[in-house]
């Protein structure tokens, strides 16, 4: 019994592979094509004929691309259906998908811009584009310490709770040092702290992942609430007023349009995250530890055989999740706010959903963040202008949007194959 | 999958042993009693240790450890026995309600009061573990409990305080609709899990923040928000379709523990005696060979789901049907499904298990609260302790190398669950 059989029950339930003429991609397709016909109706009649502008800055001044909200809602609702149609041809699938979906959330915007109260029929890209980044940026954290879990085969579901307790310690030993980049080193500890009880449990003492991650969630959430009220909550100066990193603008890439002020005036958090995507992107799939991690990942037998130490490279790669997801959790106490009780609420989860929607890749897990993170901010904006979407829809864009992917209608998601299995040797 | 191979050799075959000396035996080895209740103990001194380090006068004492220790350890003592003697308190007895009442100068209600509390505590968690231990059984991890609750607490307080019925119709009709949205919120991940292959644990997950968000949307809905307040809470559950309460208007308890008493048994004959409850064992041990023995694996999973997404549902019922609260609000649920999962784990995913895990979790929760007010430690303590018991539950190799215990059979979940995304 060395758990590494390679048919599983999973894979037997599975519907068999398509043949015929409903191929995967025009089944999407149809699907696709009906969204846009359907928006080209639906928000064309809805859209008033007020100039829906998408600004290039932070207000309603300066350079936008304006067009009529019934017109636009219209075309992009057809440019959608095209897309979709073209999709029956087999080809292109990845960039039809994309464009479908941008065409179909446009059509959406020229109706809710027209539709808005006089005087707001604008967007501001730039503070769009720049709140995207912002909220996605604990999300992108919180999915690559799923990647660095689970490439090496270790379920990470404790993503939450490494987020919280980087939360905690940051701002705990942050204020008691008055220093954020002492802050930052605890949040990491924190946050490794978590992944360590993760690492022995399922590793040495082999619990299961799922059961274990679940458990640890928990105990972070209990932990940190009993801290916070213990200690921060009685004196709030001594314990929990968290120095702050300031913004900091990059030379020359400040000063590119639309994206310099979005992106590059902005915090230390958002430039890591961005750098560790590249740098997690090189390491897994260009060097040695890379193509190790992916092999005990896949087949840790056969990576054994070879001399791979499963079992510690294991161990390593959750203790740099942990390390990876605390500095994301000290974005929330280290940047604006100072802690408070579950203030993670959930975003470890659709730190989750990224990584599963973004395929276990650094740069799919990036992707998904961002589309995460648009939803997201997408609802301060339609909040702002008093849109009779509610926000709790859009809320649950990012859980709808990984059960679709997971349920293989979004094109076929599969996890490391020795993702959750512990590792018996001999 | 086993995963357990090497721990599960048998021990050679014992003589034969009198009575007494089996229990003697037994006592230390690492058996399902002894691990749970070395595992609360290893629990409790982790939390004492946490009660000291955060107190900061205690901790001053400590500064001054070498020259008197006495004076750290008394105050430790002192600020942790207080605690855990208040939790005890709260969820138990009151030993001085007792002898106020002896003397005749209290009511015998404040005796029963910690008591009542415990078992207000425990009848939700009974119905969400017992969700969870289900669709283990069966080969399942439902974390979608939680989610399974919230539309249940959704559709019995719809039916609650939109129909208008006569008082035994309308309970028994909430009930029903509780149970009937925890079916749905669990047929959904079993249906897709049966026809795509799409991981339950995924989907339970993203469907417990879908059913959170559509819950705070429809609270403030016309009709459903209560029109005398300006903040997210829903009309009240007409008293029509209010469980009763047992022991008088002062005390909490209510009918809801003789439900999930009977919900237990009814559970525990599901799973041990019925085909149904044969069909699903077989699947969760084994899916492979139930195929080939022509057990429809795909319809299992999904009548798994849908029973414990059921029972899931009758449990978020309870939190406004019965004494917890009688309006939705976004916390309705609290915790319980999260709760649900420890509760199953305790309770080795057995039915009479999980009862007795939620009665101790429910004693836990009423006395953390006892804890808070008397004691001033947070309740959140509770929380950790609940984490950390399942730990050592989950790890008995841990527990057993703590306390040196020798080995014994059967003292280990099951890790057969091990299989990844």
């Amino acid at each position: 019994m060395t758990g590494v059989s390679t048919i599983t029950a999973d894979e037997l339930v599975v519907a068999p592979v398509e043949t015929g003429f409903w191929t995967r991609s025009r089944k999407v397709g149809l699907g696709l094509a009906a969204a846009g016909v359907l928006a080209a109706i639906a928000f064309g009649a809805l859209a008033t004929s007020q100039t829906a502008r998408f600004t290039l800055s932070e207000d309603a001044q300066g350079a936008a691309l304006a067009i009529d909200g019934t017109v636009g809602a219209i075309l992009f609702g057809l440019i959608a259906a095209a897309a979709g149609a073209a999709m029956f041809t087999d080809r292109w699938f990845p960039w039809l998908l994309g464009v479908g979906i941008v065409a179909f959330v446009l059509s959406f915007l020229c109706w809710q811009i027209s539709d808005a109260p006089a005087g707001q029929n604008f967007m501001p890209l730039v503070n769009i584009v720049r709140g995207t980044f912002l909220l996605a940026v604990p999300l992108i954290f919180g999915a690559l310490a799923g990647v660095l879990c689970e490439r090496s085969g270790v379920v990470n579901v404790a993503i939450e709770g490494q987020l919280l307790m980087g939360a905690f310690c940051g701002a705990l030993v942050g204020t008691m040092a008055a220093s954020a980049w002492v802050g930052l080193i605890a949040a990491a500890l924190g946050g490794a702290f978590i992944s360590l009880l993760l690492a022995i449990f399922t590793i040495r003492y082999l619990v299961d992942q799922v059961v274990m991650g679940i458990v640890l969630n928990l105990l972070a959430l209990g932990l940190t609430g009993f801290l916070y009220e213990r200690l921060m909550q009685t004196n709030q100066a001594k314990y929990n007023q968290p120095p702050h990193f300031g913004n900091w603008e990059i030379p020359l890439l400040k000063d590119i349009p639309v994206l310099g002020p979005a992106l590059f005036r902005s915090n230390l958090f958002l430039y890591l995250a961005l750098i560790l995507v590249v740098v997690i992107h090189i390491a897994l799939f260009r060097t040695r530890w890379g193509l190790r991690t992916r092999s005990v990942g896949e087949h840790p037998t056969a990576a054994d055989t070879l001399g791979v130490r499963v079992l510690g490279l294991r161990y390593r790669n959750v203790l740099l999740a942990g390390v990876v997801a605390g500095i994301g959790g000290a974005s929330y106490t280290l940047l604006l706010y100072s802690f408070t009780k579950n203030m993670i609420g959930g975003k470890g989860f659709i730190a989750l959903a990224a990584l599963i929607f973004g395929r276990w890749s650094p740069t799919g897990a990036l992707l998904a963040a961002l589309f995460f993170g648009f939803a997201d901010q997408l609802g301060v904006y339609l909040g702002a202008i008093n849109s009779i979407i509610p926000s709790q829809f859009l809320a649950m864009l990012p859980y709808l949007a990984t059960i679709l992917a997971v349920a293989g209608l979004v094109g076929r998601v599969r996890a490391p194959a020795a993702d959750g299995k512990p590792y018996i040797k001999g | 999958m086993t995963t357990t191979a090497t721990e599960e050799k048998k021990a050679p075959e014992q003589p034969k042993e009198s009575f007494a000396q089996a229990f003697l035996h037994g006592l230390w080895a690492a058996n399902t009693v002894t691990v749970t209740i070395l595992a609360v103990v290893l629990a409790l001194v982790i939390g004492g240790i946490l009660i000291v380090v955060s107190d900061p006068d205690v901790m001053a004492k400590y500064g001054y450890f070498t020259a008197r220790p006495g004076d750290a350890l008394g105050s430790s003592w002192e600020v942790v026995g207080d605690a855990y003697a208040s939790l005890f308190k709260g969820s138990v007895v009151d030993p001085a309600a007792v002898s106020a009442w002896i003397s005749g100068e209290g009511g015998w209600e404040r005796v029963f009061a910690p008591i009542s509390e415990t078992l207000t505590y425990t009848t939700p968690l009974v119905f969400t573990g017992l969700s969870v231990a289900l669709a283990f059984r069966g080969g399942l991890f439902n974390i979608g409990a939680q989610g399974q609750a919230i539309v249940g607490v959704i559709l019995a307080a719809l039916a609650g305080f939109l129909i208008p019925l006569p008082p035994v119709v309308h309970l028994v009709v909430a009930l029903l609709a509780g149970a009937l949205g925890g079916a749905i919120w669990g047929f959904i991940p079993g249906f897709l899990k049966a026809r795509t292959g799409a991981h339950e644990v995924i989907n339970t997950i993203m469907l417990n923040y879908v059913a959170l968000y559509f819950l705070t949307w429809i609270i403030v809905q016309k009709g459903v928000q209560n029109p005398d307040r300006t903040d997210a809470i829903s009309k009240p559950v007409d008293s029509s379709a209010q469980l009763p309460r047992l022991l008088g208007d002062n005390l909490r308890v209510h009918a809801g523990i003789i439900l999930a008493v009977l919900v237990t048994w009814g559970v525990a004959w599901l799973l041990n005696r019925s085909t149904l409850g044969f069909e699903l064992r077989a699947v969760g041990n084994n899916p492979d060979a139930s195929r080939t023995a022509g057990i429809s694996v795909t319809a299992t999973y999904v009548s798994v789901m849908v029973i414990a997404g059921a029972l899931a549902g009758l449990g978020g019922a309870n939190m406004v049907v019965g004494s917890t609260a009688d309006a939705l609000t976004p916390l309705v649920v609290a915790q319980i499904g999260f709760d649900g999962i420890l509760v199953a784990l305790l309770g080795r995913v057995k039915p009479w298990g999980v009862a007795l895990a939620a009665l101790l979790f429910g004693a836990l929760r009423a006395g953390g609260n006892t804890m808070q007010s008397v004691s001033s430690i947070s309740l959140e303590l509770v929380t950790v302790l609940q984490a950390l018991i399942v730990i050592f539950i989950a790890a008995p190799a841990l527990v057993k190398a703590i306390f040196r215990l020798r080995a014994a059979r059967a003292a280990r979940l099951s890790t057969s669950l091990a299989k990844g995304w």
